[in-house]
């Protein structure tokens, strides 16, 4: 119990100080690739730090629910990095949501996250709210549907019986899993809105999504919606690499592999973030009616993964 | 004792409603005396139902109806359930309604008393009746007593059509149900539900009842192609009738199927739960994409109760084909999905709908291209609201996410069935479910963004008044419902197992203590909403403590930023028509679309979209037309002409002799 409640909280704590370190990563090796001067690592520490001590400025009829926000999609982000078995999968916080409710948890924080957008009743705002509503209820499913394949090989919808399973059976290649880890890239790009679906360095509103959603926040509350974006891109990192390349986690039975999984760990995430740059450099930004069949497509691979898995059980 | 008790209230109900006709004119009076009363006596039958549940079922005959035909009341645990659904949820809409009904609706406040009580009344009675005949009465008494509900404001044409279409569906409907009984009966002449029970019937006659039941009560519960009433009836009701007719009145179709396919057909074909699974997905699918595109809140409303009851029917499907192939266990999970979400769906969808009714109290304004910015003016109901709309969008750790998880939990058992082709069907299932549940997201956020967040988008909604006092108690006691079986599902799901068990004759396997909810096996699945609540508050908790006290919580207030655009007024902001604009261009061959694009050089330009189901007219009118037509040809015999009349009754007294002589 006690190592338990010890890697609970050591994933907590990791997530939130190494998750605006991925994104730093993720930056420097797109300005790499690019043959652009990188900002350096620590560039997104050193943002969020300026936007805590600013005074935020809130446009004068906002309603108490804009400023609950921001904490909210914190909160959410924060809980979903805590069940995902990133480092151990000896979580006691785990029972409390599977992978259902993990998507559940992701769709709380962007329904929250929408409706505060749409509460200052600015253009561009609304907007926002309902672009990220058009790749929420597409991303939503497919991401589901990612997630049962690996339930159905499992027999179990819990993260970590699932990560469990995965991490200590003989190697061997599910095509299923295969089909469903096309699918998991895909709506990995879109919920976290990088190219092609979204660009994170976008100046031009007329094309943003996610940013569209943030454009009237600042202070504190501009800092803790980036921060809950980093952790998201860690919680799908830290999802995919559970899901996919399960080795190194550590479990109840030996704790003391949790000293060996946070290096196994960073360097998994090391190279999921540069193979994120690279994937990002070579697309191009698609138009936002072309993002359905994007989100389609990835919802039909899933689904074929799952009646692949079904027909073959593999 | 249980079934005394609720007998009882229904007496109480009626009497109520008498004495609202009494004193037909006297608005106050009715409104602060009759309709708490009405809510009070729906909190005992509550309290009844709840009890009865672990009693035995009981049973009563009632000498009244016709001389040798009494009535036959029973009270078993699927009664009792709907019944505590009934009666919980109408007391919270009768609260709402004592302050609701300030001002007439065309109809007098006595005669609209009375007609919700009797609706309330017959519901109950539609419930225990245990006899076929008994049913129908109830059934119709039920049916009209909600039409005279949904026609209060005769005054208005539209409102008369919708009426008439509802009364029409209804019987159609109702119908289906007599002809069903008459298969049941198997030729016995003895209608009582004991009976049709006991009969045996053969695979061929036991698929025609289920084909007609399922005819019959899809009808009233939305099931596509029967379902274009509801969208016109329900939102033409006041409020309260409206909450009543969307929360509970469709729960009755969902019993009457479950007590048809379980109770009296005791042995079912997979080919049920197939078409079951297919036509639900099919209601789920077209109800949530019609109400994404909706621009009247309470039509909105309407096409998402379809897809609700959708989504309930499938899960009916899925339980008959496990208990076609006799896996109780997976069947008992399916049912209680299916059951949690009759409750859960009762909860939010009258709170939604009665919320819709104190927006128009304030406002006048059912359009939501009228509405935006409510969340300043009228505090409680927004808040109150966003739970329920929360709710309806199927988000942890409210109620509607317990019975979706339930459901996809219960579909990632499907694997294990002997048929190779409904195991192909399962991750398009699924999938569906999953898209559906989303979509439902984006409906929820459009109803609540628009009408509640934003600006103000007329200068008059400043002048709107928050909800009065009745109205928030009877909110807050609807969305403590969500909230209850949102956070409590292990304890709500001890009570369903006296439901599903003698209807499947299994239990759901042990549970893993009373804060985790796993229906299976901890280790296959489990979810604990209480825990997941601690865990985002918590979060949230610290995050905004350190963030007060490492930093600092100043804030400045300043007119909106807008990308530095220097002037915007509440009209530059989406509108409900451009909220719905993605899915209308995703899902186009759903709809029947009519659109008027301006032209680039227009002085005035007018954008015009209207949205309409395409079954109506691909089904709807050309029925209408052939029965039209009949009706004319048949009309042709009506000459009108004294000479011509005596000239058919002596070719048929010719023709009777003839008949007679030989």
């Amino acid at each position: 119990m006690n190592t338990g409640l010890l890697s609970q909280l050591l994933e907590v704590l990791l997530a939130l100080w190494l998750a605006p370190l991925l994104t730093g990563w993720v930056n420097q090796w797109r300005a790499w690739l690019q043959n652009k001067s990188a900002p350096s690592l620590l560039q997104p520490y050193r943002k969020l730090h300026k936007l805590f001590h600013k005074e935020p400025v809130l446009a004068e009829h906002a309603s108490p629910f804009y400023r609950m926000a921001p904490y909210l999609v914190f909160g959410a982000m924060a809980l979903a990095c805590a069940i995902i078995p990133s480092l151990s999968t000896d979580l006691p916080l785990s029972p409390a949501a599977d992978a259902i409710a993990l998507v559940g948890l992701f769709a709380l924080a962007r329904v929250f996250l929408s409706l505060a957008a749409m509460d200052v009743g600015t253009a561009f705002g609304t907007l926002g709210a309902r672009r990220d509503m058009l790749i929420g209820f597409l991303a939503e499913p497919a991401l589901l549907m990612v997630l049962f394949c690996a339930s159905l090989l499992s027999q179990s919808t819990s993260l970590t019986t699932i990560v469990d399973q995965f991490a200590h059976r003989q190697f061997a290649i599910h095509p299923s899993l295969a089909l469903a880890g096309v699918a998991f890239i895909l709506v990995s790009l879109a919920e976290n809105a990088r190219i092609p679906v979204d660009n994170p360095a976008t100046h031009l509103e007329l094309t943003m999504v996610h940013e569209a959603l943030l454009l009237e926040y600042s202070g504190r509350h501009l800092a803790l919606l980036e921060w809950a974006a980093s952790l998201k891109l860690f919680a799908y990192a830290c999802a995919g690499l559970a899901l996919f390349f399960p080795w190194g986690v550590a479990d109840a039975r030996s704790p003391e592999v949790l000293l060996l999984a946070l290096p196994v760990l960073m360097g998994k995430l090391a190279v999921s973030g540069a193979l994120l740059a690279l994937l990002e450099s070579v697309s191009a930004k698609m138009r936002i009616f072309r993002v359905p069949e994007f989100l389609a497509s990835a919802f039909l691979l899933a689904v074929m993964g799952m009646l692949i898995n079904i027909l073959l059980g593999a | 004792m249980p079934l005394d008790c609720i007998l009882l209230v229904v007496a109480a109900w009626l009497l109520i409603g008498i004495f609202g006709v009494l004193v037909l004119h006297r608005l106050r009076l009715v409104a602060r005396l009759m309709f708490p009363a009405g809510g009070l006596a729906g909190l005992l039958l509550a309290a009844a139902a709840a009890w009865s549940l672990t009693f035995p079922p009981a049973s009563v005959i009632l000498p009244i109806g016709l001389p040798t035909l009494p009535f036959h009341f029973r009270l078993d645990s699927l009664a009792a359930f709907f019944l505590l659904i009934l009666g919980a949820v109408s007391a919270g809409v009768s609260f709402f309604a004592a302050g609701y009904f300030r001002s007439g609706e065309g109809t007098p406040p006595g005669l609209l008393c009375l007609e919700y009580h009797v609706f309330l009344a017959s519901m109950a009675l539609v419930l225990l009746a245990d006899d076929a005949y008994g049913f129908m009465v109830m059934w119709e008494t039920m049916a009209l007593s909600s039409f005279f509900l949904v026609i209060a404001n005769h005054r208005l044409g539209e409102i008369r059509r919708a009426g008439y279409l509802y009364l029409l569906m209804a019987h159609v409907g109702a119908m289906a149900i007599l002809l069903c009984f008459g298969v049941l009966q198997a030729n016995t002449g003895d209608y009582t539900f004991a009976n049709l029970r006991a009969q045996h019937l053969s695979p061929f006659a036991a698929s025609l009842a289920f084909l007609l039941a399922t005819a019959g009560f899809g009808a009233k519960g939305g099931l596509l192609p029967l379902h274009v009433w509801l969208p016109e009836a329900h939102p033409a009701a006041p409020s309260p009738a409206s909450a009543l007719m969307s929360g509970i009145m469709l729960k009755t179709a969902v019993y009457g199927l479950l007590r048809v396919t379980f109770d009296f057909l005791h042995t079912p074909l997979w080919w049920w739960g197939l078409l079951l699974l297919a036509l639900g997905l099919a209601s789920a699918l077209a109800g949530v994409v019609f109400a994404a595109v909706q621009v009247d809140m309470k039509r909105l409303l309407a096409y998402s109760s379809i897809e609700n009851l959708g989504l309930v029917f499938a899960g009916t499907g899925l339980a008959v084909l496990f208990a076609a192939y006799d896996m109780r266990p997976m069947a008992a999970l399916a049912l209680t999905a299916v059951l949690y979400h009759v409750a859960s769906h009762a909860c939010f969808k009258s709170l939604l709908f009665v919320a819709t009714g104190a927006v128009l109290h304030a406002t006048r304004e059912r359009s939501l291209g009228k509405l935006g910015g409510l969340i300043r003016y009228m505090p409680w109901v927004a808040w109150i609201t966003l739970l329920g709309a929360l709710t309806s969008a199927g988000l942890p750790p409210l109620g509607g996410f317990v019975s979706e998880w339930l459901l996809l939990q219960s579909f990632l058992f499907t694997p294990g069935l002997p048929n190779a082709f409904l195991n192909m069907l399962v991750p398009v299932v699924a999938a569906l479910i999953a898209l559906v549940t989303a979509l439902a997201g984006y409906t929820m956020v459009k109803f609540f963004g628009v009408i509640f967040l934003g600006q103000p988008r007329e200068e008059k909604l400043s002048q709107a008044h928050d909800a009065g006092y009745w109205e928030r108690i009877g909110m807050l006691w609807l969305a403590a419902g969500c909230l209850v079986l949102g956070l409590f599902p292990v304890q709500v799901l001890a009570l369903l197992d006296a439901v599903t068990r003698p209807l499947v004759g299994a239990s759901l396997a042990t549970q893993a203590g009373p804060w985790l909810l796993a229906p299976i096996d901890p280790a296959r699945a489990s979810y604990g909403p209480v825990l997941f609540l601690l865990g985002v508050s918590g979060c949230v908790a610290t995050t905004f403590l350190l963030v007060r006290w490492r930093y600092h919580g100043r804030l400045q207030r300043v007119p909106p930023w807008n990308c530095g655009y220097p002037w915007r007024n509440a009209r530059m902001q989406d509108t409900a028509e451009g909220f719905g604009q993605p899915i209308r261009q995703i899902f186009e061959p759903f709809f029947r679309m009519e659109r008027d694009l301006p032209d680039a050089f227009d002085a005035t330009p007018h954008y015009r979209v209207s949205v309409s189901d395409p079954l109506w007219h691909w089904l709807y009118l050309p029925i209408a037309r052939t029965v039209e037509r009949l009706a004319r040809l048949a009309g042709q015999l009506q000459q009108g002409r004294i000479a011509i009349y005596l000239l058919y009754s002596f070719l048929t007294l010719i023709a009777v002799l003839l008949v007679v002589r030989q």
